[in-house]
């Protein structure tokens, strides 16, 4: 018997499960090892080979590169790992969300600024067609 | 006797360690949170605690994938605040209290609360940034603290009645202490938030709201809401209010609400704070 997954039905989020973390596993890994300035290095300077260290999925891979992160969460990432990322990239929080929304971060700013994104709609799959 | 005197909640945003880290608290996007925690220092001033019971979570920094452990204690001498990609903060390092830590591991697990001992572990700005938006800019913090570190990160994270019982039996274990000490619990971590995918930027004043009266004046009520509540109304990473809650059961039932402040935004997250003292005599 399967379990019920009630977050299944919130729309634009991936909730990371159980299930997301075992697929995930090797990507996340890959993510913490940014944490240490030499494999930051390494990553920068050849970001393929340092993948290929690593046993991520070819499409992990190829989202790392392409810097989706909405792809990412997808294939398993966690927010908080794929963090690493950005940081080596010397992007904030805010330019990772906006990316993910799909605005720009001046955007993305603006409507924070003014309160943030309304639940109203969001609820679920149904609540937001 | 141990006695624990408040509880505080307060949220843990990386980007306002980084504010004040870059002496950017009187820029005018983050004046206004600086303002608001301007009275809960000079609380804190006049209320100094010996020790600090520091609910917090950690960010893929002490604990990656390779172990998640729901409930961790700190029972070290001391933490290093944690490089989390971008070089530690420059804060002062954080004084444990083993004995006091080793006396509620004691407690709480013979209470039935399965907790891993830590012994060794960095801590991240889920802990340092509550600390600062309390202390101040300092040589030495002024207190020792207890992290506790709960899994708010990989999904089912433990459920807010756990998290509510589980405050109750810290109480317990905190009364049990032979010393005089004044104790304070802190929760941190939300409020309404989510950092990930197109649905990042939710933010509900309401939800935020109700939870901060529901702190002072219902905590069973707010003990009874359900994870896929959190998710869809505070966001995904809105779950981290269940931390309040382990605060909250710690506290007494009845409490008086001090002081509390809500500011959006702090980047992406409503910034949550309350003061909650317990009435019985100091």
């Amino acid at each position: 018997m399967s379990l019920d997954k009630p977050y299944n039905d919130i729309p634009d989020t991936v909730v990371f499960d159980a299930d997301m973390a075992r697929l995930g596993y090797h990507l996340n890994q890959f993510c913490m090892s940014l944490m240490k300035a030499p494999n930051r290095e390494r990553f920068r300077a050849d970001e393929r080979a340092y993948l290929d260290e690593w046993a991520m999925s070819e499409e992990q891979k190829l989202a790392v590169m392409a810097r989706d992160y909405n792809r990412m969460l997808a294939l398993g990432g966690n927010i908080y790992f794929l963090a690493k990322i950005f940081a080596t990239d010397g992007k904030s929080f805010q330019y990772a969300a906006a990316s993910m929304t799909g605005m720009s971060q001046e955007a993305y700013a603006e409507m924070m600024i003014k309160g943030g994104r309304s639940p109203d709609g969001y609820r679920t799959r149904k609540e937001r067609e | 006797m141990a006695k624990l005197t408040a509880g505080i909640a307060c949220s843990h945003v990386p980007a306002v360690g980084a504010a004040w880290d870059n002496k950017k608290t009187a820029d005018p996007y983050w004046q206004p949170l600086f303002a608001g925690f301007e009275p809960a220092k000079r609380w804190m001033a006049d209320n100094k605690p010996d020790v600090v019971f520091l609910v917090y979570n950690d960010h893929a920094t002490a604990f990656s994938l390779d172990m998640i452990p729901t409930f961790a204690i700190g029972c070290a001498e001391s933490y290093n605040p944690a490089d989390e990609g971008w070089g530690a903060r420059p804060v002062p390092v954080v004084q444990g209290h083993p004995e006091l830590a080793a006396h509620i591991a004691q407690s709480v697990i013979q209470d039935d609360f399965d907790l891993t001992i830590v012994n060794k572990m960095d801590v991240d700005h889920g802990l340092t940034v509550p600390l600062s938006l309390m202390f101040g800019d300092v040589a030495e913090w002024p207190c020792k603290v207890i992290p506790f570190a709960v899994n708010v990160v990989q999904y089912p994270v433990p459920s807010g009645r756990r998290c509510y019982n589980l405050g109750k039996a810290i109480r317990k274990a905190i009364d049990s202490f032979d010393k005089d000490l004044n104790v304070q619990i802190w929760g941190t971590g939300g409020m309404s938030h989510q950092l990930q995918g197109p649905r990042a930027g939710l933010i509900n004043k309401q939800f935020d709201g109700a939870f901060l009266d529901g702190m002072t004046k219902d905590p069973e009520a707010l003990a009874a809401i359900p994870h896929i509540d959190y998710l869809r109304e505070a966001g995904s990473e809105g779950i981290e209010l269940v931390m309040w809650l382990i605060m909250r059961g710690a506290m007494d039932a009845d409490v008086e609400e001090t002081y509390r402040f809500y500011h959006v935004p702090a980047s992406n997250t409503a910034i949550g704070h309350l003061i909650l003292e317990n009435r019985s005599p100091k």
